[in-house]
């Protein structure tokens, strides 16, 4: 508990995350606002697509989970760190479990917020959230951040560099996992077995066609798995990471 | 009390530290001595769990420092003023490290109050001088309140008034019982600062011994005589068999003091001009100590003889 707190300390003493808690909400707040406002009688609004900035702000949330990690290994503020708690894998793992937390709630607090604009915006328009694929496509996104900031302080830890460190996941979640499609043949097979296409499956798995129309909202992932499966999976992914991670600290040099 | 045995560090086919045995006695300033790239810094992050040896061990009080429970209440070290997060406040940099050795957060303000920085403890570590940034890493050492301290390289960059605290500061911790080790590449700042002194050149180990022997032993005592009659004493001195040298108009005699000296030329009734003990530099004892082990040589073109350089700074 007392290194939680030394890591709260420490993340809420530097201006990042505060900067990237605000341009998440209000990327994520800023989607929904736009949706909600272009939404017509012809595509009506639906609270599948008031989450469509989500994968923005998950962006936004990596950068400052590595950051959280990065910068500490900048300014050796690492080193100050492991001479205080000798025991490494308790350091990070409370480090990890701190920007885990925040990035968490900023989750909820993008995707409620996003959700509460567009019922301002568009009051008549149906945005209960009744069904599963609905509380999934609604409060899983704080679940979703969280296991990705765990990836991003892993990275963070094995890269040590922040810009490299960014980018690798940057590349990865935007670029890689997409291109791996156009492999001919086996690349949606391997696709359908990506972490972050895990991940989005658990957002928008399963889609609900009762309540609307599957062409609105985030198209639903081709995934190997369902929903909770798939976050599951996604999970087990990021912990197999910060293992890599805390293993290697762990013998490296300071 | 500090106790390396057979430490050794290598970074693939570099030696960094090779087979490095000494101790750190309790209750007084060791300084650390060495060329730079001698393995100064390697060795006290060895100690403080920071880099694995290769071989050999560590231990600080019978214990290595990863073993220790709440380590900043039993070492206190600062090897880098810069280790500290540019838009943290002083004060929320020692505040964390407090917390996560569940020191009391009054600690705080009063290693604030040792160091002086109590006036600018809200403002922003990224833009302190070296001098205050160095006072806010001895008092993140000082927060368990550690009977072991280390220090790398502290009055490094430092102004005159800087490193005159810093050594007046040692002398404090020493006087309180503390056992202090100091790194440092100038033997000056040593021969005021430490008590013992281990050296090492190359990261081996050339001598620990205590400072005054070290310098006694490095260094060459030698007496200046100056007089209108040196052709007789030069004469009474030879027969009692004193080393001879001369310095311009001078004589330099080594191998006899002062008293010896003037009591001889009293009784030969010889008239003295000047009658002076001379030490030899320690840094240029120290040059010749280490000077085989410096790791990078400069050869000076506009010379005949190729000097040995210890590189200055960092």
């Amino acid at each position: 508990m007392t290194l939680l707190a030394v890591e709260r300390m420490k993340l809420f003493s530097t201006r990042s995350p505060w900067w990237c808690t605000a341009i998440a909400l209000a990327i994520t707040i800023g989607f929904g606002a736009l949706m909600s406002g272009t939404s017509n009688a012809a595509s009506p609004m639906n609270v599948a697509a008031t989450q469509f900035g989500y994968t923005f702000g998950l962006v936004v949330v990596m950068v400052m989970a590595a950051l959280a990690i990065t910068t500490e290994y900048r300014f050796s503020t690492i080193r100050a760190t492991f001479l205080a708690v000798p025991n490494r894998p308790t350091a990070l793992l409370a480090k990890t479990a701190v920007v885990a937390i925040l990035a968490g709630i900023v989750g909820e607090l993008c995707a409620f917020g996003s959700w509460g604009i567009s019922k301002l915006i568009k009051s008549s328009a149906d945005l209960g959230i009744d069904t599963a694929y609905e509380w999934r496509a609604v409060a899983g996104v704080g679940l979703v951040y969280a296991i990705a900031a765990v990836i991003a302080v892993g990275v963070g830890v094995l890269v040590r560099h922040s810009a490299g460190a960014i980018a690798l996941l940057l590349i990865y979640t935007n670029l890689v996992e997409g291109l791996v499609t156009l492999i001919p043949t086996i690349g949606p097979k391997i696709h359908r077995w990506l972490p972050f296409n895990m991940s989005n499956a658990f957002i928008t798995g399963d889609a609900d066609i009762t309540t609307r129309p599957i062409n609105e909202g985030p198209p639903p992932a081709e995934a190997g798995l369902g929903p909770w499966p798939a976050l599951l999976y996604f999970a087990a992914f990021a912990v197999v990471v910060l293992v890599i991670a805390i293993t290697t600290a762990k013998r490296r040099d300071a | 009390m500090i106790e390396a045995v057979g430490l050794t560090k290598r970074y693939g086919k570099t030696l960094a530290v090779d087979n490095l045995s000494f101790s750190v006695p309790t209750g007084r300033v060791t300084g650390f001595l060495g060329p730079n790239g001698a393995g100064k810094s390697t060795t006290m992050r060895m100690i403080l769990g920071l880099d694995t040896p290769t071989g050999g061990s560590a231990l600080i009080d019978g214990k290595r420092y990863r073993d220790l429970h709440q380590p900043l209440r039993t070492v206190g070290a600062l090897l880098d003023a810069k280790w500290v997060h540019p838009n943290r406040s002083a004060r929320a940099h020692l505040q964390w490290m407090a917390k996560s050795n569940k020191l009391p957060a009054r600690r705080v303000d009063e290693v604030l109050e040792i160091v002086g920085l109590t006036a600018v403890a809200g403002k922003r570590a990224g833009g302190f001088s070296l001098g205050m940034s160095q006072r806010l890493g001895i008092a993140a050492a000082l927060l368990g309140d550690p009977q072991v301290l280390l220090f790398d390289e502290p009055v490094n960059g430092l102004d005159p008034e800087g490193i005159l605290w810093i050594r007046k500061f040692m002398h404090r911790l020493a006087d309180e019982g503390r056992t202090v080790f100091v790194s440092s590449h100038l033997l000056s700042e040593m021969a005021l600062t430490a008590q013992e002194l281990v050296v090492i050149g190359r990261g081996k180990l050339i001598s620990q011994s205590s400072t005054e022997d070290f310098v006694a032993q490095a260094t060459e005592n030698t007496v200046r005589v100056r007089s209108p009659q040196l052709a007789v004493l030069r004469g009474a001195l030879g027969r009692l068999g004193a080393n001879l040298r001369d310095e311009g108009e001078n004589l330099v005699v080594s191998g006899m003091d002062c008293a010896d000296i003037g009591e001889l030329a009293a009784r030969e009734g010889v008239v003295l001009h000047e009658l002076s003990p001379q030490r030899g530099s320690l840094e240029e004892a120290f040059m010749q100590l280490t000077g085989d082990s410096v790791e990078y040589h400069t050869e000076l073109t506009d010379g005949q003889t190729p000097a040995t350089l210890v590189p200055a700074g960092k």
